[in-house]
């Protein structure tokens, strides 16, 4: 739980966007408003956040919250 | 026909209020917008007082992901173009936005984030540089998130030509508004620059004023104690407008703008030749463009920095463009009370050019007790005159010897 929460908390406050929309499904860019620079932006906001690194090659695959949430978890 | 060209808003950022009512009143006022540096821990530098803004809140006009992408350059820019196109009842729509253009000055673009970005580059490396970090940074941002704000979809240009690029935006946008490119142009100037990189890098010149203990009279034109300019922020824009446009949708109109010269020194990068040479040519081009006489030039917005070659030279210049009839101008220097806005002070003092115009007003040189010997002429020493003002001028000169003068005109 504590990832999905904190994963929500970030994608909320770095796409300026209500906690409630941040649901599993959400697509960044189609349902959460963000271009190709806010998507760099979060990432780099979640590397930071879990203290993790995520490849480019990665980061190209994540696209939705669910996405995010899932590749946080196996790396913890 | 021949096009005339009118101003019809203003949008004033300043050190010294934000708003055109609130800044032109401290101005008249001879309030200084001058204090110690709060942005940084100035406690290591030679010049500690800038003159900030320091009631600015980026919430009231900006949503927060807006905001973390835009610096403060560009924040203060877009406000103060949003205020300038509010005043002037202007609506931009579909069917006349490619006649409407956005052309700022800027001297520098985002050299906080240049900072702040480097920093995590040396400190963290390559990886945390922030996708943002180019288009915060660029100057041009300023015209392309106000053009982006307001929806104008004609001219989008920046210029950066330093200390004199808000005097060469509000000139070239004259001059495409008169040539008819556009019926309306948002120019002026924006900077903001008070960040360690930018203090240090102007203080190494020795351009700074040092006098940290009084900071509200360390702006001093003209005066024979002044020991540099300080560095300001802000925006100034204002809005040009063809004149049969503006009358025929009733707008009110502040003044007309008559004239634009420029000129370079071909002298250094920094200083300005002892006489002024460049500066005389400016302004004797500006009257040649606005095809006035040296006698009908009431009153001048100066550059006067408070820098000791400037200030002298400027004073010459003036001395030699308008020979007996320069005892008879009242020229003040509005930098005494904003400190020197770089790129954005022409904008500025464009808009307080049109202000001193309409309300017939010339407001004071501050801290002018004593003038140099090689400065003698009439600064209006701190306090506003009120006074008849048919044509006036104001000059701005940039470090790369580039100059430029503007002269409006009552309507």
């Amino acid at each position: 739980m504590a990832i999905e929460q904190k994963m929500i908390d970030i994608i909320a406050e770095q796409l300026s966007v209500d906690k409630e929309k941040v649901v599993s499904g959400a697509s960044f860019t189609d349902d959460l408003g963000a271009d190709s620079l806010d998507l760099v932006e979060l990432i780099m906001a979640m590397e930071e956040g879990f203290d993790i690194e995520i490849p480019d090659e990665d980061a190209e695959s994540i696209t939705t919250v669910q996405n995010a949430i899932d590749y946080v978890k196996k790396l913890k | 026909m021949e096009r005339r060209v009118v101003v019809t808003g203003i949008g004033l950022v300043t050190p010294v209020g934000i708003g055109t009512e609130t800044a032109w009143k401290n101005i008249c006022a001879g309030v200084s917008g001058i204090d110690t540096i709060t942005r940084f821990d100035a406690g290591d530098y030679a010049v500690k007082i800038a003159a900030e803004i320091t009631d600015y809140n980026t919430e009231d006009f900006f949503e927060k992901k807006e905001a973390r992408h835009l610096d403060l350059f560009v924040q203060y820019g877009v406000v103060a173009s949003r205020m300038a196109l509010k005043d002037s009842g202007f609506a931009i729509t579909p069917d006349n936005c490619g006649r409407v253009g956005v052309i700022t000055g800027c001297g520098m673009g985002g050299l906080p984030n240049i900072e702040k970005q480097h920093n995590a580059l040396l400190n963290r490396g390559p990886r945390k540089i922030s996708p943002f970090f180019i288009p915060m940074v660029i100057p041009n941002m300023a015209s392309g998130n106000i053009s982006i704000d307001i929806g104008s979809k004609g001219p989008n240009l920046t210029l950066t030509t330093a200390c004199a690029a808000g005097t060469h935006a509000v000139g070239e946008a004259f001059n495409y508004v008169k040539n008819g490119t556009c019926d309306v142009v948002i120019s002026g100037g924006t900077e903001a620059v008070i960040c360690g990189l930018g203090v240090a890098g102007f203080s190494a010149m020795k351009a700074l004023s040092t006098r940290n203990d009084d900071p509200k009279t360390a702006s001093r034109p003209f005066d024979k104690d002044r020991d540099g300019f300080i560095m300001g922020e802000g925006a100034g824009m204002i809005v040009l407008e063809e004149y049969e446009h503006a009358k025929a949708r009733g707008a009110k109109i502040y003044a007309e703008v008559i004239g634009f010269g420029l000129s370079s020194d071909a002298y250094h990068i920094a200083a300005p030749p002892e006489d002024g040479e460049g500066a005389v040519r400016a302004m004797n081009n500006a009257l040649l463009s606005a095809g006035v006489r040296p006698e009908d030039i009431d009153y001048i917005n100066a550059h006067g920095t408070s820098t000791s070659l400037n200030d002298r030279g400027e004073s010459r210049a003036v001395h030699q463009v308008f020979g007996d009839h320069a005892n008879k101008i009242a020229i003040s220097s509005t930098k005494s009370m904003t400190g020197h806005l770089l790129g954005a002070a022409g904008g500025i003092e464009a808009a307080f050019l049109a202000l001193s115009i309409t309300d017939q007003i010339a407001p004071p040189t501050i801290n002018l007790h004593e003038p140099s010997p090689e400065c003698d002429l009439d600064y209006v020493p701190n306090k506003v005159r009120k006074m008849e003002i048919k044509v006036a001028m104001s000059n701005s000169f940039g470090f790369g010897g580039t100059n430029g003068s503007l002269i409006m005109k009552r309507m």
